[in-house]
């Protein structure tokens, strides 16, 4: 029974870190979005499972904020944002994704090796755990370094906060407070960066962080 | 029984509930009286408890409360050190609050004053409490900012806004020193109590560390050379009362800090560390009444002779290291106890100068002894206390200076005893720069008191001035009887020290309470003793006759001669002996070398009208040399960083994670 719980507690996490890779491969804002709300799924799905393997019920709970909320209620809500905006169509390329793919794997690789090796003593499963929690959220830096766009950005920034949450609950006996905090600060700045969306939009016709900068008077 | 240290922090709180008190009654007229005589109120009987339990010997008492870090609380402890400390604080805190009584009145805006003076006060006694060292650096931090509150309360007066900044660079420099040296001693384990760091073992390597952070970080507050640029810019910026509270007073609680973590934290010191402490001091010493003498601000001469004292007390404080470092305890004792009495010393007659300075310059708005001249005359009681002030700070018997100078001399002469050349041939050297400083410090009150208040007046201001108010001569006449006191009766103060002497060093000097006349005897009285009150009645048995046999026989007994014109032929008041003339001698011999002096003449061409003009240039060595560069060196890169200010977004971003990769490459390679 063991090593099935582990099993499987590793298949989600590592299916996290792939999916995490395809946000990276991803230059479509559809397609990022989708992949996205297929993150959260994947991590509801992770939580869920430690939660039956902790026997820790209010886990449950924090899959299913993360069900509802990360993996339905914001990709729609950034659907329609999108469409609002007109940006269906934008590609984007700030850096080209042969090095942000090389990039991304030397930072699992890194995120491994200093795990693997500063935990020693903890049990494999939290190890394990840890270690791809912290590819996940290099990944999310990554993301949100590579893209212009601030949509792509925003979507960056969440599947990082993802990426805690893993962690949040790989280890045992993190208090339920914490995660419903953690769940309703993402939520907050949704709702902040999605204002200032519409605030970059009104003023300059666009929500290519570049606008700024133009703005400003600045080169990149 | 209440503790002595729970009293104490009852008279902190106190002191803080005046602060609350001054903010409230802000709009009152009365609020001046109501806070100072609260402050007097307090620090009387905060020096009533801190003279008990050093003289009663009580032992140390500790205190936490639960405020502070949450794990670690604040202990707070008052042992035989921090009691002699808590003398001196509240001793000058309550001579402060009584001149203040007075001078407070001519204030313009004492809401600037008043809601700081008791926070400030509080702050100095909270820091010679703490017992751990996130309460220390946290009350340290609490005295130098109240003290910069008060250093900006005139922030319109030319200059004043300067001072205040880089008195605000200084000390946030100094805590930094402090706070990493405060990191060393308590480790890796976060042993921050005091108790923790003393009973741990320290490496000679973090000690050496240790001791240069603490030179940094107490020497620029106390004003070690080069750290004391502040000094002479923040202590006259002050009101009068603050500035003797901030030279005499928050220097020595600098001083405090250093014995704190060197003698009684650090364990047993290294000879070599004396060696630092005792050149640092000797340069400090000489450097400060070099500059002092220089100066033409009555204020300001005396912030730069506080550099002096600090340099006296840190030669002394460096003696008793060597001294310990090879095993003589008694030789220590001697030369610890000697700097903890100039500490005391300073503290009276400095408190007394600046409380003098103050009245001259409520009564003549002047602090430029070049338009000065004449007190004398229009305030007598004033320049009685301004000339015992004098005669003490010059280290003359039969007043307190002496005493203490002659003991640390008394400590250099037991030098040839000690095993290392360095030190055979260090101290006698170091022992000259103190007789030289000394002799300067002597020469630079001649002229601090001979400009100010002797001859004629050279300004209308100084012609209409007039004797001040009680409460500040009460104040000044309080400390001069004090430097007299000390003066004639060392051995009572000698003896009071040695529990602080016997607790820092583990030996004491000899009982002097048993030698016959009121004698003291450093060592044994075979090779030397002093006897204050047979010196004082010398003096004025000779001085009486003296005067007695002139009036006598010369002044009453009828002469014929010319009229003499008494010296005046000139009837210009600016035609007298100025104060830059009168260190004339003293810029050529040593000012060509320490301030780069140049004299030029401009002698206008024959037929040529205009007068010709003398012009001195001089430099100030510390700040080209060391502060400007340091200062271009900050602006260059400043200039450089500005660029951050400008990146996108994502460049921002990328920054972040470059940080956060390499960091976490570091700890992958090195852990």
């Amino acid at each position: 029974m063991h090593n099935l719980a582990f099993d499987i507690a590793h298949l989600l996490a590592g299916g996290l870190v792939l999916i995490s890779f395809m946000m990276l491969y991803q230059d479509r804002l559809y397609a990022l979005l989708n992949i996205f709300a297929l993150h959260a799924a994947v991590l509801a799905a992770s939580v869920a499972w430690q939660a039956f393997i902790q026997n820790a019920p209010h886990l449950y709970v924090t899959a299913a904020i993360a069900l509802v909320f990360k993996a339905i209620v914001i990709p729609v809500a950034l659907h329609r944002i999108i469409k609002q905006l007109g940006i269906h169509r934008d590609i984007e390329t700030a850096v080209s994704i042969g090095p942000t793919m090389l990039a991304g794997m030397g930072l699992v690789a890194l995120s491994m090796v200093l795990m693997l090796r500063v935990t020693g003593a903890a049990d494999p499963l939290a190890r394990e755990d840890l270690a791809f929690a912290l590819s996940v959220v290099l990944l999310g830096l990554l993301v949100m370094v590579t893209r212009r766009n601030a949509v792509s950005q925003v979507v960056g920034f969440m599947s990082l906060e993802n990426g805690l949450v893993l962690a949040a609950t790989g280890a045992k006996g993190m208090p339920l407070v914490v995660e419903i905090s953690v769940a309703f600060s993402i939520l907050i700045a949704f709702i902040v960066i999605g204002v200032f969306l519409f605030r970059i939009r009104e003023r300059f016709d666009t929500v290519d962080v570049g606008a700024l900068d133009e703005f400003r008077g600045e080169r990149r | 029984m209440i503790p002595a240290v729970a009293q104490q922090i009852w008279c902190v709180a106190a002191l803080l509930g005046t602060t609350a008190l001054a903010i409230a009654s802000s709009r009152s007229r009365r609020s001046t009286a109501l806070v100072y005589g609260a402050t007097f109120a307090i620090s009387l009987v905060a020096l009533a408890g801190a003279l008990f339990s050093l003289i009663a010997r009580t032992g140390a008492t500790e205190l936490t409360l639960p405020i502070g870090l949450p794990w670690l609380g604040s202990h707070f402890r008052l042992d035989a050190l921090a009691a002699f400390f808590l003398v001196v604080v509240n001793l000058g805190a309550a001579a402060a609050s009584l001149y203040g009584l007075g001078y407070g009145s001519h204030e313009s805006t004492p809401q600037r004053i008043l809601p700081f003076f008791p926070a400030f006060l509080a702050g100095m006694n909270l820091v010679v409490l703490a017992d751990d060292a996130f309460t220390y650096l946290l009350c340290w931090e609490f005295m130098s900012l109240a003290s910069w509150a008060l250093v900006m309360a005139h922030h319109r007066e030319p200059d004043n806004a300067r001072a205040g900044y880089v008195y605000l660079v200084m000390a946030s420099f100094g805590t930094l020193a402090l706070l990493l040296a405060f990191g060393l001693l308590s480790g890796a384990g976060g042993g921050y109590g005091f108790a923790a760091i003393r009973s741990a073992q320290h490496t000679p390597s973090e000690a050496a560390l240790v001791l240069a952070l603490m030179l940094l970080g107490a020497g620029s507050k106390a004003g070690l050379v080069p750290l004391h640029v502040w000094l002479p810019l923040a202590h006259p910026a002050a009101p009068s009362h603050v500035s003797a509270l901030m030279s005499g007073v928050m220097t020595k609680v600098a001083i405090y800090g250093f014995i704190r973590v060197v003698f009684d934290l650090l364990g047993p010191p290294s000879w070599s560390a004396g060696v630092v402490v005792l050149i640092l001091g000797g340069a400090t010493a000489v450097i400060g009444i070099l500059y002092a003498l220089m100066e033409n601000d009555l204020k300001r001469l005396l912030a730069y002779s506080t550099i002096e004292n600090i340099g006296v007390i840190f030669t002394s404080l460096g003696l008793a290291l060597a001294f310990q470092a090879n095993g003589f305890g008694l030789a220590a004792a001697l030369a610890f106890t000697a700097a903890l009495f100039h500490v005391l010393n300073h503290s009276f007659f400095k408190s007394l100068l600046f409380f003098g300075a103050g009245a001259v310059l409520t009564s003549t708005g002047e602090r430029d002894m070049e338009k000065l001249g004449g007190l004398i005359h229009r305030m007598p009681l004033t320049s009685f206390v301004f000339l015992v002030g004098c005669v003490a700070i010059s280290a003359l018997p039969p007043f307190n200076g002496f005493v203490s100078e002659w003991l640390i001399f008394q400590a250099v002469l037991q030098s040839p005893d000690l095993p290392q050349w360095v030190l055979k041939i260090m101290v006698p050297a170091v022992g000259a720069l103190l007789a030289l400083a000394a002799a300067l410090a002597a020469a630079c009150f001649v002229k601090a008191f001979g400009i100010t208040f002797l001859g004629r007046a050279r300004s209308p201001a100084a012609e209409a001035a007039g004797e001040v108010d009680r409460y500040s001569l009460a104040a000044m006449f309080s400390l001069a009887a004090l430097c007299f006191l000390a003066g004639i009766l060392p051995g009572l103060v000698i003896d009071a020290l040695s529990p602080v002497a016997q607790a820092m060093i583990g030996h004491r000097m000899p009982v002097q309470a048993n030698d016959p006349w009121l004698s003291i005897v450093p060592i044994e009285e075979s090779r030397s003793s002093y006897n204050g009150l047979l010196v004082f009645a010398f003096i004025t048995a000779a001085a009486s006759l003296a005067v007695y046999f002139i009036h006598r026989f010369a002044s009453r007994a009828i002469r014929r001669g010319p009229a003499w014109g008494c010296g005046f032929a000139d009837p210009t008041p600016a035609a007298q002996y100025s104060g830059a003339s009168f260190v004339q001698p003293i810029r050529r011999v040593f000012g060509t070398l320490v301030f780069q002096a140049r004299e030029h003449v401009d002698m206008p061409a024959p037929g040529d009208l205009r007068p010709a003009r003398f012009k001195v240039d001089m430099h100030d060595l510390v700040w080209e040399r060391l502060y400007t560069p340091l200062t271009e060196a900050v602006w260059f890169l400043a200039d450089r960083l500005n660029q951050l200010q400008f990146l996108t977004i994502r460049r921002y971003l990328s920054l972040v994670f470059a940080t956060l990769v390499t960091l976490l490459l570091v700890l992958a390679i090195w852990s």
